[in-house]
Order: structure tokens, then sequence, then C-alpha cells
């Protein structure tokens, strides 16, 4: 008895292989689109910034101090970042001082000490933390942390520069974590056999033997978890107060409770109440440009440097 | 017997921790318990305060806040008019984002030659990914918002989440693919099928759950957003008829401005007196279990696919 193949599903693969060149097509198109999404963020962020760009006085934006975009009638406006910078620096530089060190124990304590459900535990907790949005993040610090910081150290606002910073250093956390425990396992296990033979504890390891070897992946998670504290918006906007200040002494533990601002923020705070395509809502955008920049290096240069490592992997 | 007495001595002072061995243990020790602190230090603290969000809310908690509209700016009522907009924001964009990021997946995985362009493009995914979301925002609102001229809408909003979370869709993608062994492939070759067919065929039914996970961790990061919509359609209240049933589930179009949960969250927290503790704590309590549900998800599908690997 000849059947020919006219079942539904016979139809639809028949339909299927026919398209495969248009399907191909698609699938090409898709690939290449991430370059495509990239250029177009530069694109459209330079287009919106591009009249004010001739014009901007790139001294008084990097080092005088003065953001007084809608100035008294008479006088001139002034884009002076610094204090934004300032801002934006101190929260990396504090959160990374509490991240750096929990997150690559964290790492370590995975990776080479917990065994089996313990192990899986903890990684799905981790694996959870990164998943909390932003949004939260900025919620804990105004509304939970924020009297917590104000009772400790008897201020009178507890939305600060520690605020932010501790809100910050818990986002970036979980990302540090993983990336380290990734560059910790690609380290072939002779090297931990080879020192285990000569006797060697399992800490002299760690720090004998991974750390050095690993060390390329640990200096690309630290990266970019920098990249992601200069980058993070909500959290900060909300736990650091908003305020632009820079301190006269650097070396004062008090300035931890300022408040500060970082571009993030100002370009959130600002840019609904700035005149569309005025100087003030372009120079947001050039703001936007400085960001962009420095996070487009900042993860090209940990994506060379990890890539670095696994090259050296397979020459060992 | 003195002699054996002797031996033993012998063997004690010959093979018991001499100074330096006993540091090292000791050393070991506490390095191991400063690990272990470092990793409780991640989670003790955030898990507490998690816990202090949801016993903060239980009062609200219920039905009627799920499906209550907000009263008096956000002071009383519900949050459903937020929900629903979440969900439409994620439905569109996952529209959008979850064809081109799969296929750009299939692609890097399974057709892309291994030269420089193709470095290029995995360098453009983890520059993608590692753009700040307020830079997202400033290009939803120069290419969506105006240049395309959608205006701030439903629509710009889902267009700018999706450029954002492609890369999440594009990395779970590819790594689902790879996972399928190459032996699959060579021998599906061999029996004359082209690389398509071989990829509709045996690639994508190994892997769809894997790439069912990239999905949920996209829908996750999607509902979670704010910074990208605040400019591109989030709206912080819209009038809402509370009593009709077709406009509680078909509040927005793709033309108009909608709410958010993640950007209600943000309005009833900066609102510091106004608003009740328990409506503040019950909306970040609603959107913290939406995430964690959803993660959960994605995490026991992970494990169940690792369990009942066949190769």
């Amino acid at each position: 008895m000849a059947t020919k193949k006219t079942s539904l599903r016979g139809l639809g693969a028949k339909f299927l292989d026919g398209a495969e060149p248009l399907i191909r097509a698609l699938i090409y198109a898709s690939g290449w689109s991430s370059i495509v999404f990239v250029a177009a963020i530069f694109f459209f962020i330079f287009r919106e910034a591009w009249p004010i760009l001739p014009r901007v006085n790139w001294g008084e934006f990097f080092f005088t101090n003065d953001w007084v975009p809608v100035p008294a009638e008479g006088n001139k406006a002034s884009y002076g970042a610094m204090s934004m910078m300032y801002g934006t620096i101190s929260v990396t530089i504090v959160s990374m001082v509490i991240a750096v060190p929990l997150g690559l124990g964290a790492a370590v304590y995975i990776s080479e000490f917990a065994t089996g459900k313990v192990k899986e535990s903890f990684k799905v907790l981790i694996e959870l933390l990164a998943a909390i949005p932003s949004i939260v993040w900025g919620f804990i610090g105004l509304v939970v942390l924020n009297p917590i910081i104000q009772d400790v150290f008897g201020v009178a606002v507890g939305v600060n520069l520690l605020n932010g910073s501790i809100v910050v250093a818990f986002m970036a956390v979980p990302m540090i974590v993983s990336i380290s425990e990734d560059a910790l396992r690609a380290v072939p296990d002779t090297y931990r056999e080879a020192a285990l033979a000569l006797g060697a504890s399992k800490w002299q390891i760690v720090y004998k033997v991974l750390f050095p070897a690993a060390k390329n992946g640990l200096l690309a998670a630290c990266m970019l978890g920098v990249g992601r504290a200069v980058g993070e918006t909500m959290a900060v906007l909300m736990a650091t107060g908003n305020g632009m200040v820079i301190p006269e002494n650097f070396a004062n533990p008090a300035i931890l409770l300022d408040k500060v601002r970082t571009l993030t923020a100002t370009i959130v705070s600002e840019l609904p109440d700035s005149v569309h395509g005025g100087d003030h809502y372009r120079m947001l955008f050039v703001i936007g440009i400085v960001l962009l920049v420095f996070s487009v290096v900042i993860n090209v240069t940990s994506d060379i440097i990890v890539k670095g490592v696994k090259g050296d992997q397979k020459n060992a | 017997m003195p002699e054996v007495a002797n031996t033993t001595q012998l063997a004690q002072s010959r093979f018991a921790a001499g100074p330096i061995e006993q540091r090292k243990v000791l050393v070991e020790g506490i390095a191991k318990k400063l690990m272990l602190v470092a990793a409780l230090c991640l989670i003790v603290p955030v898990l507490s305060i998690i816990t202090y969000i949801f016993f903060k809310a239980a009062p609200v908690l219920g039905l009627d806040f799920l499906w209550g509209v907000p009263e008096g700016g956000g002071t009383g009522g519900g949050i459903w008019p937020p929900l629903i907009g979440t969900f439409f924001l994620v439905l569109v964009s996952l529209c959008i984002c979850a064809p081109i990021g799969i296929m750009s997946g299939i692609y890097l995985n399974e057709y892309a030659p291994d030269n420089w362009f193709t470095r290029v493009i995995n360098m453009a995914v983890t520059s993608l990914a590692g753009v700040p979301s307020i830079v997202h925002a400033l290009f939803g609102v120069g290419a969506f918002v105006l240049t395309f001229g959608m205006g701030e809408s439903l629509l710009a909003a889902s267009c700018t989440i999706a450029v954002m979370t492609i890369p999440v869709l594009i990395t779970s993608t590819r790594e689902a693919l790879s996972a399928v062994p190459m032996a699959f492939r060579q021998a599906c070759w061999n029996m004359g099928a082209t690389k398509w067919q071989t990829i509709r065929t045996i690639v994508l039914p190994n892997s769809i759950s894997g790439i069912l996970t990239g999905v949920i961790l996209e829908v996750s990061r999607a509902a979670g957003e704010t910074a990208p919509i605040l400019f591109t359609g989030a709206a912080a209240s819209i009038p809402f008829m509370a009593d009709s049933l077709g406009d509680k589930l078909m509040p927005y179009y793709l033309g108009d401005k909608f709410m958010a949960l993640s950007y209600h969250l943000k309005v009833v927290a900066d609102k510091l007196n106004d608003v009740p503790e328990a409506m503040k704590y019950g909306t970040a309590a609603v959107l913290i279990g939406l995430i964690f549900i959803l993660n959960s998800f994605s995490i026991v599908l992970r494990m169940y696919l690792r369990s009942r690997k066949k190769w």
C-alpha cells in the first residue's frame, strides 16, 4: 500500500525545509544584530548630544564644580561635572572595598572548601541575590537601611555615601562571585594535585597556586564589578541622598555620611525637567556618552583579559 | 617493655606535627572560617532584610491588594494596574527580543565561523550586556520615542527593554546549544540532512529547556528594570476604571503610557510620609516575590534538565 506523506507534520517539515534559505538569512541577520544595536546606541546618543559637542568646555566639564544648568536671569549656564564624578568615584571605591573581599572570599569558599549540598545551596542563593532588581535595592537603602544608619551613627539623614555603597556592593557581589568562581574552576585540577602532593594545605593551595593561576579572571571579575557600580542608577539615586557636595578633607571618615550624587543619578533626576533640545538636555546626553564609553572600555578590556586566561590554559 | 615505649616515642617525635605543620593547620582553619564568614555575610543580611520586608507587608498581602486599584495616589487600594502593566511590558518585549535573541544564539553557536568578525560580534554582545541601564534609557528616548515617533508609550518602553535584555537570551541560548554533543550533529549530517534540518530536528529539541531557562531569566530581568522605562513610557498614575473587567484586563494599548510595578515601587517609596508603610512594603514584597518565583522556576528547570541528561 503506497501511502503518500500528506500528514500535517510532513507538510510542516516540507515547508520548513523549503524555507531554509529564508531562515538562514534571518539567523544571519539576528546574529549580526548585536553589532547593529551597539552601533545604534552610539549613534542615537551622539545624535542627541551632537549640536553641543563642539561647544562643550571639557576643562570646565571635568575639573570644575559648578553645575548650574538653569542659571538666574542674565547669568551664563555652567556645566562642571566634577562633583558628580566625585560621587560616582567615591561610591565605586567604597562599594568595591566592601564587595571585593566579600566576593573573593565567598568565591573561594564555594569553589574550594564547600562540598555537596552546601555548595549547591550557596550557588542558588547567590543566583537569587543577583536577580534582585535595582529598584528593590533602592527601596532597601531608602526604607530599611536609612533608619538603621540614622540610629547607629546618630545622623539626621541616613541616605548617604555609606548607604549607597553598601547597596551597590551587594548588587555587584554576585557577579564578582560567579566570575571569580569560573576563573578558579578553570585552573586545571593537576595544579591542585601537584600542590597537595607536596604537602600544601588547602589554604596554601588557594593563595600560592590558585590566585596566581587565576589572577586574570579574578581581575576581570573586579573590573566588571567596577563597571556595574559606575553604571548603577536607580539604587544609587534612592540611597545616596542625591546632593552635590565635594568634601574639603578626604582624610575625614565622616565624608562617608555625606550626601553624594552620581553621574547616573543626575541624568535620571534632571532629564524630566530639562527642555527638550536645549543645552541642559544635550549636556545630560554628554554625561551619557561618558558612561557609555567607560562601560564599553571596561567590558571589552575584561573580555580580553579573560580570553587571555583561556589562551594560557590551552598552552599549559 | 622499655623498647616498645622507645619506638612509640620515636614515632611520636618523628611523625607528630612539628611547629610548621601545626601553624599550617591553624592558618587553614582560620582561613576557612573567614571564607565561610564572607559567604554568609552576603547571604544572611539579605535574607533577613527580605524576610523583614515580607513580614512588614503581611497585613496588606492578599487578593484585594493584588486585584485592587490604587487610591489617593498610591496611599491606599491595590496594585493591579502596575502589575498588569509589567505583564504587558514583559510580554511585548519578549515578543521582540525572543526571536532575535534565540536566532542570534543559534548563529553564534552553529553558523558563525571562527574569525575576527565573530569576535567583534562577541564583543558587541558583552558590551551590550554591560551598558548601564540609564544609557539604555537615553538610547530609548533618542531612538524609539523621538526618531521612530513612538512617543512615550508601551511599545517604546518594550523596545528599550528588549534591546537591553537581548544579551541574556543570546548567552543562555548559546550555552544550551553548545551542551548538545557534536556527535549528534555529525550523525545527522551523515544521514544527508542540511544544517537547518539538523538544527530543527536534533539540536533545538535537545536544548529547548536550556533556551527556556534563558527566556525565564529575560522575563525576570525585564520585570525588574526601572531606569529604561522612566522616560520611555512609564507613568506614575493613570486614571483607571475600577469596576470594568475589560478595562482591568486590557488597560493599555501599544501607544499608551502605562504603569509598571517597578516604577510604582519608586513612586510610593519616594513619598516618605504620605504612604502607609504596609503599602510600600507590600509593593516591594510583590515585586521580590515575582522575581524569586521566576528565578526559582528557572533554577528548578535547570536542575531537572541536568538530572535527566541523556549523554
